[in-house]
């Protein structure tokens, strides 16, 4: 094992978490937007349905994934003409990360939404802002705090992903090895236990850098106190 | 003008209101509860009537009946809300700018300078909400809703949060508004005195209808708003003008159709139109005009009724000129003196009980 490989092995796993909540978050920020505000029948079975992959092994929503995303899955079978393929790829990994931190982003955002005051989006509609302006003016920029603080834990939770991952998209050194992948691996293999607590520091840092990188934006964001 | 005819049911709650205003500040009066908030929110598009029309200076923006229901951010009706529910992410600047973006340039009728100097928002602006006091809060509220250029302004109990001083403070810019910009306001409150000094007309609510409804003098010394106001405040309204000073004394002489009043010093000029009003409890009768009296207004009047009572309070309805007063006495003083219907006699009212905060710029 070279510096090189363990370059490789950060730049995927960060790859990999960051596409995973880009494609999660706007998804989870509708979510959340619907779960604080809307009231339809089955609401509470949308619920249970949006908190699974917290609540089921992931070993069980790789499988899923497998099943649906695979080539001869009923969906991986539609994509696969259109050149996209998540099976054993690395688009598989961010796929399983934005789905396993789905949940965390739904409820830290629907939590700050909830806490905005829905008089202010009153007051902003009659002052001739339509629903949707007023969500990006008025009730998004009050939820920042549960924005950062949702992308921070769907980010760590996406570092963190191995079961639904190794799963879904098995072990593949430079495609789908993320740092608990190759963690696993380093520790499976006789005498290089050196490399896995060598990357499990790395991957301490890097989860420490993520949560000031969301303290930072956070507090710049709301100068002084938070929203009042 | 101001059109309501709405109907609407809310749990146990059921608001059916009709009333018309032309008037420059319409107040709609009445305890909290009997629905005011409601009104204003369905005239704003925030609460939505199960029935009935809304009509703001000829624009129809409710009718159940044409299936016509006005998104509120299409309405141009500027709400200032009690708490004045300031952006509280922006400064003072852009929450003055929200609604000024969202109105083309065309339909705004007054300008960002303008409202600035009126309402005195220059050092403000770039603050944010949470460091403001009410006062200026409320004011920042009242500056943003007129930059939206709304075709009229509902003001939902905006000095309820605010101590007495204050209070007085934006009182004056409302009246500063109306009397600068033309545009109509529909006022909230369940404050006599501000209605009082505020108010060209009334519509008085009670558990969901409109019991009263006209022009505020009239409407404050109707019995419905006695029942309303309470016993201590309840009185009548009389539209005056300043007549003249009297230095030496430092009294004021206003002149109404009745006569005139002598109260203490107003600051106004003379001819100025001014308002006051006389508590009910405050007025005596007397059949005669009595000699060696402290009281210096006694005014010629007729009684118009005598509410029938069987405590020991009554009021006695008078009419001094064509402006009604109200007299609350005892019913044993109604029998000693024999007061029926149409009897001429003398109101009695003692001119120190004409407080400053009785007396509003009409």
């Amino acid at each position: 094992m070279t510096g090189i490989d363990e370059l490789q092995i950060v730049a995927l796993s960060l790859k990999v978490a960051f596409w995973g909540v880009a494609w999660g978050l706007p998804l989870a920020i509708a979510t959340a937007l619907v779960l604080a505000r809307a009231r339809f029948p089955g609401k509470t079975l949308f619920d249970a349905a949006v908190h699974l992959p917290l609540v089921l092994p992931p070993v069980v929503v790789g499988f899923a994934l497998l099943a649906l995303f695979g080539r001869h899955g009923p969906i991986g079978r539609v994509l696969e003409p259109l050149g996209i393929v998540f099976a054993f790829r690395w688009t598989g990994a961010a796929l399983a990360a934005a789905i396993m931190g789905f949940p965390l982003m739904v409820r830290a955002i629907r939590l700050a939404i909830d806490a905005v005051d829905t008089r202010l989006e009153v007051a902003a509609r009659t002052l001739g802002a339509s629903r949707a302006r007023v969500f990006f003016t008025v009730t998004l920029p009050l939820a920042w705090p549960g924005l950062v603080t949702g992308a921070l834990l769907g980010f760590a939770r996406a570092l963190g992903e191995f079961g639904a991952t190794i799963t879904f998209v098995s072990n593949i050194p430079g495609e789908t090895q993320t740092l608990p992948l190759a963690i696993y691996t380093f520790t499976q293999s006789p005498g290089q236990d050196a490399q896995a607590v060598h990357l499990s520091i790395l991957s301490v840092l890097l989860s420490l850098g993520a949560l000031a990188l969301s303290e930072w934006l956070v507090r710049r964001r709301l100068p002084g106190s938070a929203h009042a | 003008m101001l059109e309501v005819d709405i109907a609407m049911r809310r749990g146990d709650f059921r608001l059916e209101a009709a009333f018309a205003s032309g008037a420059p500040i319409v107040a709609l009066f009445g305890r909290s509860g009997a629905g005011k908030s409601t009104l204003v929110n369905a005239i704003a598009g925030i609460a939505t009537p199960d029935r009935g029309r809304i009509v703001v200076e000829g624009r129809t923006l409710f009718d159940s009946a044409r299936a016509i229901d006005v998104a509120p951010e299409k309405r141009r009706v500027g709400y200032v809300f009690q708490d004045a529910l300031l952006f509280p992410h922006m400064t003072v600047g852009a929450n003055l700018a929200y609604g000024e973006r969202l109105t083309p340039a065309g339909e705004r009728f007054v300008s960002r300078e303008r409202v600035v100097s009126l309402l005195d928002l220059g050092r403000l602006l770039e603050r944010r909400p949470g460091s403001l006091s009410g006062g200026e809060r409320q004011r920042a509220a009242i500056g943003r809703a007129l930059l939206a250029s709304p075709r009229i302004l509902l003001m939902d109990e905006p000095l309820a949060s605010l101590d007495a001083p204050r209070k007085a403070e934006i009182l004056a810019y409302v009246e500063l508004l109306r009397d600068e910009l033309a545009l109509p306001i529909v006022y909230v409150s369940h404050a006599l005195e501000e209605v009082t000094r505020l108010a060209d007309s009334i519509v008085l609510l009670a558990d969901g209808r409109v019991v009263a409804q006209g022009p505020a003098a009239e409407v404050l010394a109707r019995p419905e708003m006695q029942a309303q106001a309470g016993r201590f405040d309840a009185g009548a309204v009389i539209e005056a003008r300043v007549a003249s000073h009297d230095e030496r004394y430092g009294l004021t002489l206003l002149a109404f159709d009745g006569g005139e009043l002598a109260v203490p010093n107003v600051d106004a000029l003379p001819g100025e139109p001014v308002r006051a009003r006389i508590r009910a409890r405050d007025v005596s009768i007397a059949l005669a005009v009595p000699r060696g009296l402290s009281i210096q207004n006694v005014l010629a009047a007729q009684v118009e009724a005598i509410s029938r009572e069987f405590g020991a309070i009554v009021d006695v309805s008078l009419r001094v000129g064509s402006t009604p007063l109200v007299a609350r006495v005892t019913r044993k003083a109604v029998d000693q003196l024999g007061l029926r219907p149409g009897m001429p006699v003398h109101a009695l009212v003692k001119a120190v009980s004409i407080d400053r905060r009785s007396v509003g710029f009409a």
